[in-house]
């Protein structure tokens, strides 16, 4: 199948400055396509080109297999919802979502349909007659999604559409958008900082810092083999550990010396580790270093550190230490012995570790 | 009242005496607002009740003292028959000059300005924020400086002493304050705005159209309201540009107070002066809260 | 074509605007300039000679006393203005009940012609039948208030006139001012128990900065251009006693038939303005770009 988002080679700038370089993505139809990063990074701006609400300085930009370089926004057959909405203030909210059809010429009986459609898909019929200044943050965001379902485009795109939502109306409307994927198959590009939201609704993610494409992956991939240490720090709550670590081949595979407050460092093997320069960078997950006796397996080792702070989180409860000179966060479950100020033995799963170069921050393996 | 006081009178005295305190204090703060109130109304007060007079009774009685016989004598004069130099017509003719010359100078400058301040705050291209800085500081310049120019420019264009060269002038040098008005207000107004519509397909027109000038009417008000003031209320162009019958009513009245033919009325003068007064302080007291809201909430904002 | 026209509609849109600007404002102050530097008399000549327009403005006494006027008519009617319109705003801002009307009634005077109020004015100082011969018909016989028409002091009776048109228009600007303090400020200044006098003095007047700059400008500004006041009130007498740079200027243009005067006289109130309302102007575009 023809991708329905093709770009490549996609370059912005505002003057002198580069906000976007050699950007290259594609989706396929019925992806959901996450642009996730901090703010700056440029991904807002991305989807601006992607609308043509922003001219592109270089490269091509495609939807449904057509040039899309010098083609309005209102000819590329997209939806959007912004982060303050932007709803038409003096509109009710029926006009608001049949405005785009009125503008195109549509006639009544069939903006008429469509409203009733999209009003019952998200259940805003008690509200059509009201004015946006009359709604909830909840129930402005669901006219936002209705003004693009009820245009039925190629590809909608969202600007961060749950920011100014507070955090339980967002997870409820996080659920909501993602069912809504799943019910229509439709294409979607969604912009977001928060990259717990990327984790749960995207099939694709894009990983995005200083304009500059940092890893494309599916949600799994960008878990567990981030490309590397900004996208291993930046994806997963709490962040990956990241430990510097000094790597010396023996007859398996490679041993770990892991530096340790107030004792002899620690010393780890990992069997499938080959060919890693002297000076490294581990990174563990914080579920990777939990009880002793959960996990078995040839990857997983025992140490004894000790412990800094103790958070309780309800059903987990993390704790912090120090190795190779960095806090680092372990995940432990909720009854755990481990008491501030006392060591505690911690296993360490070397199953899913990941090695970067301290020096370029690249992925080694 | 549970008073836990071991000398309950005691301690109701020093309440009431820092009650009585307070009081005071009240009153005399109502007593000073009052006072200026007096100030400020006085001239207006005097103004009416010298045109109610009768010549004679101006001339025998109290400047501040209501008119021991009311007449109307003096208004009908004023409207109709008052001399301005060598013309005996009042100000009637040049009341209606000036609202041939205010209702298309306001209308116009509005709409120029709301386009503008859409374009400027929402539209915004490479050297709109100079664009703006110059027309802003149109504002400020004095209109002594344009005058001689714009004398010569009007004679070529073959408008000089017309009514449509008045409104060509106020229109001019009223941009500047519209298009400020406008774009204060709508640079409030979040560009999602309108890259929702462009996607919804609307055109530019078509956005100010449909969604920017129903949002207006707070700001309309206010550009409405200032350039009608400033219109009516002009004298430096009107009398610089306008001819025998073309003259808008500030300068008949100048002309009217200071014609050294004959008696002086003093009750025409004031007569006349009220009528020249009357649109602006209607739409004052009518409108002239929003006005304010309107003046003042750029300069807080900054 | 089409999509040319689309792109660029804005621009078109702005364009007569701004090219009326360009040429009404900005050509017609060079047309100014330029004239002002040569020997136009009656009708304008273009041939650059010089600053000798300059010259003879500032040998001649009447520009002198104009100027002079200017400092004291703007320096008292500014001041005032500013410390009348604080002080009101202070008052009304004691929760007053009748605050609507009495705001109503401070600033109606805004709202006037300055021909009207000029009118006004005139009528009420004129010693013959205003204030001193309703006060001498008191029973003060020596009472003495002439200053209409007295050439020493005739220009104080325009101070009075405009600040009686424009003060309760600073109140309101300072009241509105006095709103937007935050409130969680002065009521953490209440709970330390600071004394309200002294959160006026320390905290809220501090904080109205630009306020006070707001109202200077607009002030100083309708202190430079006022002349239907001076026509309506005094017409510039006794004699040429209460001459301002701007009924100078008039005076010179279409009364004197002095072209080159009243174009160099138009210059000196141009670039007056400029020194104070450019830096406003540049620190305001700055703050808000920002």
């Amino acid at each position: 199948m023809a991708p329905i988002l093709d770009i490549q080679h996609l370059y912005k700038n505002y003057g002198a400055t580069e906000i976007l370089k050699d950007i290259n993505v594609s989706i396929e139809p019925g992806d959901f396509l996450v642009l996730v990063g901090p703010s700056g990074c440029g991904k807002s701006t991305l989807l601006n080109c992607i609308a043509g609400l922003e001219p592109i300085t270089g490269g091509t930009l495609k939807i449904g297999g057509e040039d899309m370089t010098h083609v309005s926004p209102k000819d590329r057959d997209i939806a959007m919802v912004f982060q303050s909405y932007a709803l038409y203030p003096t509109m009710s909210v029926a006009k608001n979502i049949t405005f785009g059809m009125k503008v195109r010429g549509v006639d009544q009986a069939t903006q008429d349909r469509k409203l009733a459609e999209v009003a019952r898909q998200l259940q805003i019929e008690p509200l059509l007659k009201r004015r946006p200044g009359q709604l909830s943050g909840g129930q402005r965001q669901r006219v936002a999604m209705g003004r693009a379902l009820v245009r039925d485009p190629k590809l909608f795109l969202f600007d961060e559409p749950l920011s100014n939502l507070d955090a339980k109306l967002r997870v409820e409307m996080r659920t909501e958008i993602k069912s809504l994927h799943q019910r229509l198959g439709a294409s979607m590009v969604y912009v977001t900082h928060d990259q717990i939201e990327a984790m749960t609704l995207a099939t694709k993610i894009v990983v995005m810092k200083g304009g500059v494409i940092q890893q494309i992956g599916t949600p799994a991939e960008i878990y567990n083999k981030p490309a590397n240490l900004f996208v291993a720090d930046f994806m997963g709550s709490p962040a990956m550990n990241l430990i510097p670590a000094k790597a010396r081949a023996n007859g398996v595979g490679t041993k770990l010396e892991i530096a340790r407050d107030g004792a002899e460092p620690i010393v780890l093997t990992d069997a499938r580790a080959k060919n890693l320069p002297e000076d490294v960078i581990l990174g563990l997950r914080p579920e990777d270093i939990s009880e002793p006796g959960y996990r078995s397996g040839e990857s997983v080792q025992e140490a004894q550190c000790q412990v800094a702070i103790v958070e309780p989180a309800g059903a987990d409860t993390y704790v912090m230490t120090t190795l190779g000179g960095k806090q680092i966060t372990a995940r432990l479950h909720a009854e755990t012995a481990a008491a501030p100020g006392a060591a505690h033995t911690f296993a360490f799963d070397l199953g899913k570790v990941s090695y970067f170069n301290p020096g370029t921050g690249e992925r080694i393996l | 009242m549970t008073d836990v006081s071991a000398t309950p009178a005691a301690a109701a005295a020093t309440r009431s005496q820092g009650a009585g305190l307070k009081t005071a204090l009240r009153w005399g703060l109502y007593l000073i607002l009052a006072l200026f109130a007096v100030y400020y109304l006085l001239p207006l007060f005097v103004m009416l009740t010298t045109s109610l007079k009768s010549l004679e009774e101006i001339r025998t009685g109290d400047l501040v003292a209501l008119p021991r016989e009311v007449t109307f004598d003096a208004w009908a004069k004023a409207w109709s028959g008052a001399c301005t130099g060598i013309q005996c017509e009042g100000v009637r003719p040049y009341f209606w000059n000036s609202v041939q010359i205010a209702v298309p100078g306001v209308l116009i400058s509005t709409l120029l300005g709301a386009v503008n301040g859409y374009v400027i705050a929402q539209w915004r291209f490479k050297g709109a924020n100079i664009i703006f800085a110059l027309m802003l500081f149109g504002c400020f310049i004095p209109f002594q400086v344009v005058l001689l120019p714009m004398a010569r420019l009007l004679g070529l264009m073959g408008i000089a002493g017309t009514i449509p060269g008045l409104i060509f002038v106020h229109v001019i040098y009223g941009i500047g304050f519209t298009t400020l008005f406008f774009r204060n207000y709508y640079v409030t107004i979040p560009q999602e705005l309108v890259k929702a519509a462009k996607v919804d397909g609307a055109s530019f027109l078509r956005i100010f159209w449909s969604i920017f000038l129903p949002l207006s009417i707070p700001i309309i008000v206010v550009s409405v309201i200032w350039q009608f003031t400033q219109i009516w209320n002009d004298f430096l162009f009107g009398v610089s540009f306008s001819s025998a019958g073309t003259q808008p009513v500030t300068v008949a009245l100048n002309n009217i107070v200071n014609s050294t033919t004959g008696v002086k009325e003093y009750n025409v003068d004031m007569a006349a002066a009220i009528i020249a007064a009357l649109p602006t302080l209607l739409v004052y007291v009518v409108a002239g809260k929003y006005f304010i809201r309107g003046l003042t909430a750029g300069s807080v904002k900054g | 074509m089409a999509k040319w026209f689309e792109t660029h509609l804005p621009k078109i849109v702005l364009a007569p605007s701004f090219i009326a600007v360009l040429i009404f404002v900005y050509g017609f102050i060079g047309w100014t300039a330029w004239v002002s530097l040569t020997r136009s008399k009656l009708m304008p000549r273009y041939e650059i000679d010089g600053f000798i327009q300059y010259d003879r403005l500032f040998a001649s006494p009447r520009w002198d006393t104009a100027m002079n006027n200017l400092y004291i008519f703007g320096g008292m009617f500014i001041i005032i203005s500013l410390v009348l319109g604080l002080i009101l705003a202070i008052l009304l801002d004691q929760q007053i009940r009748v605050e609507g009307a009495i705001r109503t009634i401070y600033l109606y005077p805004m709202a006037l012609s300055m021909i009207v109020t000029g009118t006004a004015w005139k009528w009420i100082l004129n010693p013959g039948l205003g204030v001193q011969a309703m006060v001498q018909g008191w029973g003060f016989e020596n009472f003495k208030f002439d200053w209409l028409v007295n050439p020493d002091m005739a220009i104080y009776t325009v101070v009075m006139a405009a600040i009686w048109q424009s003060s309760g228009f600073v109140m309101a600007l300072f009241l509105a001012g006095l709103r937007s303090v935050d409130t969680e400020i002065i009521r953490a200044a209440q709970i330390d128990g600071i004394p309200t006098w002294r959160v006026y003095t320390a905290i809220i007047i501090p904080s109205m900065a630009p306020i006070f700059l707001s109202a200077f400008i607009v002030l100083a500004h309708l202190a430079i251009k006022s002349f239907d006041l001076v026509i309506a009130l005094t017409g510039g007498g006794p004699g040429y006693a209460t001459d301002l740079p701007a009924t100078y200027m008039y005076a010179m243009a279409f009364s004197r038939g002095d072209v080159g005067q009243a174009a160099s006289s138009a210059m000196i109130m141009m670039m007056v303005i400029f020194i104070i309302v450019v830096p406003y102007l540049y620190s305001e575009l700055r703050a808000k770009n920002d």
